[in-house]
């Protein structure tokens, strides 16, 4: 067949609707961050050498979620013989971690969703139902999720749990008290801390908190705030005396977003679904471009 | 398909009667189109044979564990933790079973954008190969899904995730199943003697497989994509910025191992549905199989070793799990190419086809490395399958081969219709065919 003016229209106008509508999304991406510019990141500041292990974040959290009651009571220590994970029923847990010259000084190291200043979980996410708000909770839309569990596989930290055991079953983790964040409030964990081991407040100063605790009590601290630089950032960043990866954290996380990951092969996608056809169309051309075949195929009355 | 000549069948829907044979209904009426219907559903051939009880042991036993699962959550039936998300019901059925099917694009490609003729007998049989394992693998994800009636929400646009791969791969997946199944269809209309659908749906082959190609092109690089958000957690020797080429190349000969496979049961159950110009071709088909696979493997390993090379990962091949990537690597990728190129060398139409297996093995243990095995390797505790999920892969491979059967002893899928036969041929298609037809066993 030759390439006809009306032929050529259609296939410029097809490629030109499909750059139009890909040209569309950056443009909002780019509008997003610039009507939000006033708003800033909250997060956590969890100082574990301050953390005693009382569990009352986990106390509260409870509460705040309207989660059920733990099997053993929050005043029990007996929780801390074994290392434990978040649960779909606990978005906060407290480990105990022993420092091997001083026994009868364990760290307690609190466990929850990191709140990623870039979250895999939101990117992974094909229906939105984990998403990142402007104020900095990474929150969970239920009635978005599928259960596919792709965001369970993506979480560096492995904090999303699933409800196995229920037939509508949905993702959990900490929200981060979305609500309460957006009203001026700090997250109801923060506040139950007699300690003032869990420090909420803006990102930004938070870091700068924790990097004059450092300076200032160079022999306690190690000198590095975790979630800083981790997958990116953190919302939720810690302090400690020991090396982080003694208690219990990953140290070969590397500092790229996760989002990141993936975005080159995204990007890859629209030119595919262009150039393809394209190339595919030119090389159906060129082998049937042979007259006699081309009669022979019209005779048939199907050319394919 | 095309057919170098015109076809005897006239427009006007007027079935020939076949000697012997009661009068086939006319389908261009609502009555005639559903008492051929019921008539097609019947089963063909004896139904209690040991092939029949024990794949339909296993879809009742299935069905029954399906509704346990529906009932009781995914932790009723499943060995899934918290630790590991996803199981063989995605690893094998989803992730594995796709890469199967890339058969049905890379062989289309061939055939109507390539022309390469030589393939045009395999082409119906592969793509709705292709189609079946998309409907059942699709269905076999539902099963997986949490929550499967928000399986629409990415569709019907209730918040557009557009930044997630499984985003990409869930539209690609969708729209080319879609494009698999306009490429079935002319075989349908011909089965329902229905000839102006057929010229129709004949125009639309071209297009569609442009279309089909570009998208199998996106989703099976996104399978592999997906992956890639789990740098910390799939074992190094796995894990690569290359994982999306890996998946797209090795789809190419997980495609064509699948229909050398295919076609050895095929040619032996449904001989009698084989015409014999299928028949005369077909070892020259398998070796052109062979051929392809062995250059397409080269390249695949050809990567793997630059990969290995780039993220300076030769030490970690003396380590346990450095053993197990050999046995993936080299004995079920390497070795299959050498003996391709053995067989290729020889001829040897057997050795190609026992070489399929190997490459197809080499295939399974990839997505199952990539999605389960190395997925989180450093856990105490590993996940396998318990039985029910076993039970219920093969429960859903099961149907998929009753459908398949059903479809082959009643469309022109490995032989061509008797009515649609070329004009020289339709004096000697008489009885012989017709009655080899319902000789298939039953279903």
């Amino acid at each position: 067949m030759p390439i006809s003016r009306r032929n050529f229209l259609k296939v410029a106008g097809a490629a030109g609707g499909v750059l139009l509508a890909g040209g569309r999304n950056p443009a909002r991406a780019a509008a997003q961050p610039a009507s939000q510019e006033d708003v800033e990141f909250y997060g956590i500041l969890i100082d574990t050498t301050k953390c005693i292990g009382c569990r009352a974040c986990e106390e509260a959290c409870n509460s705040q979620n309207g989660l059920p009651k733990p099997e053993v009571s929050f005043s029990s220590e007996s929780v801390f013989e074994k290392k434990r994970e978040t649960t779909p029923d606990a978005f906060v847990v407290v480990n105990r971690f022993p420092d091997e010259k001083t026994p009868e000084k364990p760290s307690f190291v609190r466990r929850q969703c990191m709140h990623c200043t870039q979250p895999a979980c939101a990117s992974v996410c094909l229906c939105k139902a984990m998403e990142k708000t402007a104020e900095g909770p990474t929150v969970y839309h239920k009635d978005r999720c599928m259960g596919c569990r792709y965001c369970m596989v993506s979480c560096p930290f492995d904090i999303p749990k699933f409800e196995y055991d229920s037939p509508s079953p949905f993702v959990k983790k900490c929200i981060g008290c979305p609500d309460r964040v957006a009203k001026g409030e700090q997250t109801a964990c923060a506040e139950a801390c007699p300690e003032g081991a869990t420090l909420f407040g803006k990102r930004r100063e938070l870091i700068e908190e924790a990097k004059r605790r450092i300076y200032q009590n160079p022999d306690r601290y190690q000198p590095h705030i975790y979630g800083e630089h981790e997958v990116g950032g953190t919302g939720y960043m810690y302090l400690s005396a020991f090396p982080f990866e003694k208690i219990g954290f990953r140290n070969d996380l590397g500092t790229k977003p996760y989002p990141e990951l993936t975005s080159g092969f995204l990007s890859s996608v629209p030119l595919v679904d262009i150039l393809w056809p394209a190339v595919l169309f030119g090389f159906n051309y060129l082998v049937s471009g042979n007259g006699k075949e081309d009669a022979e195929e019209h005779e048939d009355g199907h050319g394919a | 398909m095309q057919r170098s000549t015109r076809t005897v069948m006239e427009p006007n829907v007027r079935p020939l009667s076949i000697a012997g044979k009661a009068p086939v209904p006319d389908t261009g009426t609502w009555k005639g189109f559903l008492r051929f219907l019921l008539q097609e559903l019947r089963p063909k051939g004896k139904v209690v044979t040991r092939f029949n009880v024990i794949t339909g042991i296993i879809i009742l036993g299935g069905l029954a564990l399906i509704v346990v699962r529906f009932a009781k959550g995914l932790g009723a039936v499943t060995n899934l933790s918290q630790e590991y998300p996803w199981g063989i019901w995605i690893g094998f059925d989803v992730v594995t079973g796709v890469a199967f099917a890339g058969g049905a694009y890379i062989l289309t490609f061939a055939v109507h954008i390539l022309k390469v003729k030589k393939y045009e007998p395999i082409v119906r049989a592969t793509v709705l190969n292709g189609f079946l394992a998309y409907v059942f693998y699709s269905g076999a994800l539902l099963l997986d899904l949490g929550r499967p009636w928000n399986v629409i929400n990415p569709i019907i646009g209730n918040a557009y995730g557009y930044g997630s791969v499984l985003f990409l791969v869930a539209w690609h997946f969708l729209l080319y199943t879609a494009c698999l199944f306009v490429e079935v269809c002319p075989a349908v209309a011909e089965w329902l003697r229905w000839v102006k659908a057929r010229r129709i749906l004949q125009k639309m082959t071209t297009a569609t497989v442009i279309l089909g190609v570009t998208l199998s092109t996106l989703h099976q690089a996104g399978l592999g994509a997906m992956f890639l958000t789990a740098p910390a957690k799939i074992h190094p020797l796995w894990y690569s910025g290359n994982i999306p080429v890996l998946f797209f190349i090795s789809s190419m000969f997980a495609g064509f191992s699948m229909i050398i496979i295919e076609s050895r049961f095929t040619h032996r159950i449904f001989s009698g549905r084989v015409d014999a110009a299928h028949r005369a071709s077909h070892d020259k088909i398998l070796l052109g199989l062979g051929k392809g696979s062995a250059s397409i493997m080269a390249a695949y390993l050809f990567l793997k070793v630059i990969d290995l090379t780039h993220g300076h990962q030769w030490g970690m091949l003396l380590t346990p799990m450095g053993y197990w990537y050999l046995v993936e690597v080299a004995g079920f990728t390497l070795v299959p190419l050498v003996l391709y190129i053995v067989a290729i060398r020889e001829q040897n139409v057997r050795l190609v086809q026992t070489t399929a297996f190997l490459a197809a093995v080499g295939v399974i243990l990839n997505r199952l490395n990539i999605s389960v095995i190395a997925f989180k390797w450093y856990e105490a505790v590993r996940y396998y399958p318990t039985w029910q999920e076993i039970w219920v892969t093969l429960a859903v491979i099961s149907m998929e081969l009753w459908i398949f059967r059903w479809v082959i002893n009643r469309m022109p899928i490995l032989g061509e219709h008797p009515d649609f036969r070329t004009g020289e041929e339709i004096v000697s298609n008489g009885s012989p065919a017709e009655g080899a037809r319902w000789t298939v066993s039953a279903s």
